[in-house]
């Protein structure tokens, strides 16, 4: 786009900044020690879904447990408590889910407007993973998850977190489980400031409140 | 518009003027040792801390060895993934790139999540001369730019504002910015924050064309990241249809695992926490999901220069985390808008003379804005040694010496500012109210550096001459600091 001078100039200025490292030397060959711990102690799965629930309840994110004949039960109540009349749903989402919801669903689709979105109640989800030790969940834009954007202008999301499968202990186990070519999105708790006097006040921007539904079994034939 | 940092004061006449503000130093104080005592539990989580930090010091001083081999390593990842690379070997030439880019979509609005690579560069005043109005989105952002302020510390920039402060800059100012604030609005924080929800929402649902920054940007897969809290972030980053990001070229990391040491470290460093609440990751574009079009401007601005001092080169580690800033009892007096750039505290005093070149008095009293009591480089999850640096930076004001300015090696004569130490101290009226804390500190440069000398060696000579350095006390640093600055209402809660 700029004619390429100012690359060549700045990969030349590096290259004379770095006179002093040997031309034999590969960028591999500086060591890189990790002798980091992979996950921090030894837990049980059944710990360790224990570990994320308090993690994500630290964080102030509402942590609901069920197995999954009971989602559908559980996420109709939800909406109905949070008195949800639309709510927006990825197109992979089983259609299970929310069989017994009282609202209408609008299906993620590039022609839905920001400002469509804007007035929509809730969102579900699924997810990726969930980590344990940061009680953090990654969305991975898969087909149960949906573009970025539904779950970023409602105000209320549900995320549903299959515990069999998707949690795993520590951010390196995250990390190598995970796919960088997909948009991703690690969420931890409902989102937060801490600007005015260093007082905490939950959501500025993007869903105010965070609900997660921990499923023990596979929700996913439902 | 946004305030500037051109022709800002000498460090110790702005540390002067904000010593004797005693609200901001009350502020500034209650909020450096809240977040330092959370940070302090957060890292104490891991046991690991210490290979973590280890490791992610390695890894970065792997990237800048080589440095242009990731640049075009990431270069050909972005690429290939849909995004176009540009390369800005200035400030003028990447506010230049980003105004063309802006003025190509045909729009004259962008919404800004907080970046330090464009407050460097000065981009909202370039993109103003065009006419193009740049909306900071970050809550602190926010009040600063309404109130033609400037930032005063990398985690919490109005820091330095206090609530009924921030109810009036809304009152006053929001309506000619956009959606006015809301009638009645009070002082509670809850009720000032939904005011900048509801006055950014409207922003974030028209914006066209987004300006970032990154917190990281992996060499081999393309993927950007960008770590936040409130959410107007992934607003920034999925909503409209062009994104453009300014990047330093020292925020390469080679790797897609070599997030995982980062984003342990960064967060519970910054912000205290386990996690922050949000982290973006995007590689190029994505169909159907986020903006259409991606530009990464790779910038320099003399991040080259300082890659050219071997001591000096280690600041180019540096994850922005704050932590360093938050130990500095230099910081903690001054204030962040003594150090004349959007890098305050210790980072600011090492590598904003390295950025720009002794080019002024400013720039000549940084290095001197410590103390070298150590507690920055203790607290540095990438273990820059902030007080190795200063000493050598202090030779170079001193001495004088070989330099590279804009990619040319030059040599720079000594400054006729000797007392600048001196001046530096008394205006942040350290000296005076704490000869004891002082003089202990520099006990524990020398421990810190494994060196127990009279006089420091090689480029600490200048400056030791002139000082007698004690024997090295038999403690650790922690100790030391809990004993000589230790009191009620410390140990683990705010003061
Ligand atoms: S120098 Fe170290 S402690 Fe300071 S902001 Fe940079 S990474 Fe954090």
């Amino acid at each position: 786009m700029n004619g390429g001078t100012s690359r060549e100039r700045i990969l030349g200025r590096v290259r004379r900044a770095l006179a002093d490292v040997p031309p034999s030397e590969h960028p591999g060959d500086h060591p890189v020690a990790r002798d980091y711990a992979v996950q921090h102690g030894e837990r049980t799965h059944s710990a360790t879904v224990g570990l994320l629930a308090e993690n994500l309840e630290d964080y102030r994110a509402r942590v609901h447990r069920t197995d999954a004949p009971g989602l559908p039960a559980l996420l109709a109540r939800l909406l109905g408590e949070r008195g949800a009349r639309r709510v927006v749903v990825p197109a992979g989402l089983p259609g299970g889910w929310l069989a017994g919801a009282p609202a209408e669903l609008v299906l993620d689709s590039p022609v839905l407007t920001d400002h469509e979105l804007d007035s929509v109640d809730s969102v579900v989800t699924g997810c990726a993973l969930a980590i344990a030790e940061t009680g953090t969940v990654v969305l991975d834009a898969g087909p149960d998850q949906g573009s970025r954007r539904i779950t970023l202008i409602p105000d209320h999301h549900l995320c549903v977190v299959r515990t069999d499968d998707q949690v795993v202990g520590s951010v390196p186990q995250a990390i190598r489980r995970l796919t960088p070519a997909r948009p991703l999105t690690w969420i931890s708790g409902p989102s937060a400031t801490s600007d005015i006097e260093l007082e905490r006040v939950e959501g500025v921007h993007g869903p105010r409140t965070l609900e997660v539904i921990l499923v023990a079994g596979d929700p996913r034939e439902l | 518009m946004t305030g500037t940092y051109l022709g800002m004061p000498s460090f110790p006449r702005a540390a002067e003027a904000s010593t004797r503000d005693h609200r901001l130093r009350a502020n500034l104080r209650r909020a450096t040792h809240t977040i330092r005592a959370k940070r302090d539990r957060a890292v104490a989580e891991l046991d690991d801390w210490a290979q973590l930090r280890a490791a992610g010091a390695a890894v970065k001083d792997r990237t800048l060895r080589h440095l242009d081999h990731y640049l075009l390593q990431l270069e050909e990842s972005v690429t290939r993934a849909g995004g176009t690379v540009h390369w800005a070997a200035d400030a003028a030439e990447a506010n230049r790139i980003v105004t063309g880019l802006v003025l190509a979509t045909g729009e004259r609005e962008v919404v800004k999540v907080k970046s330090m690579a464009t407050q460097e560069i000065g981009l909202n005043g370039a993109l103003a001369a065009a006419g193009i109005r740049a909306y900071e989105t970050d809550l602190a952002e926010l009040i600063v730019q309404l109130d033609d302020d400037l930032p005063s510390h990398i985690l919490v920039p109005a820091i330095h504002r206090n609530r009924a402060e921030i109810r009036d800059i809304f009152l006053r100012r929001m309506a000619d910015w956009g959606l006015s604030a809301p009638e009645g609005l009070t002082d509670r924080p809850a009720d000032l924050a939904e005011a900048a929800r509801l006055h950014l929402r409207e922003k974030f649902l028209r914006a066209k064309v987004a300006v970032s920054g990154a917190n990281f940007a992996v060499a081999e897969t393309g993927t950007l990241v960008v770590v936040e809290s409130e959410g107007n972030g992934r607003m920034c980053l999925t909503l409209p249809e062009t994104l453009i990001s300014v990047v330093g070229i020292e925020k390469v990391v080679p790797t897609w695992r070599d997030l995982e040491i980062f984003l342990q470290l960064l967060p519970r460093s910054s912000t205290a926490e386990r996690m922050n609440p949000y982290t973006s990751m995007w590689t190029g574009i994505t169909d159907g999901d986020g903006p259409r079009a991606f530009h990464l401007v790779l910038l320099d601005n003399g991040r080259t220069d300082t890659l050219a001092d071997g001591t000096g080169r280690q600041a180019l580690r540096c994850i922005r985390c704050s932590a360093c800033l938050n130990v500095c009892p230099v910081y903690e007096r001054a204030g962040g808008h003594a150090y004349g750039s959007p890098y305050p505290g210790p980072i600011g005093a090492v590598l904003t003379p390295q950025l720009r070149g002794l080019a002024s008095p400013l720039e000549e009293s940084l290095p001197y804005a410590s103390s070298l009591c150590g507690a920055c480089f203790e607290a540095c999850p990438v273990a820059i040694d902030i007080p190795e640096v200063l000493v050598h930076l202090r030779e170079r004001v001193v001495e004088g010496g070989a330099v590279t300015v804009r990619g040319t090696r030059t040599v720079i004569k000594p400054a006729k500012r000797h007392a600048t130490e001196r001046a530096v101290m008394r205006a942040a009226g350290w000296a005076f109210d704490h000869p004891r804390v002082l003089r202990s500190g520099q006990r524990l440069l020398a421990r810190t550096r494994g060196l127990h000398p009279r006089r420091l060696p090689g480029p600490g000579r200048a400056w030791s001459d002139t000082r007698d350095l004690p024997e090295v006390p038999p403690e650790s640093f922690r100790d030391w600091w809990a004993r000589t600055r230790g009191g009620p209402g410390r140990g683990g809660e705010p003061s």
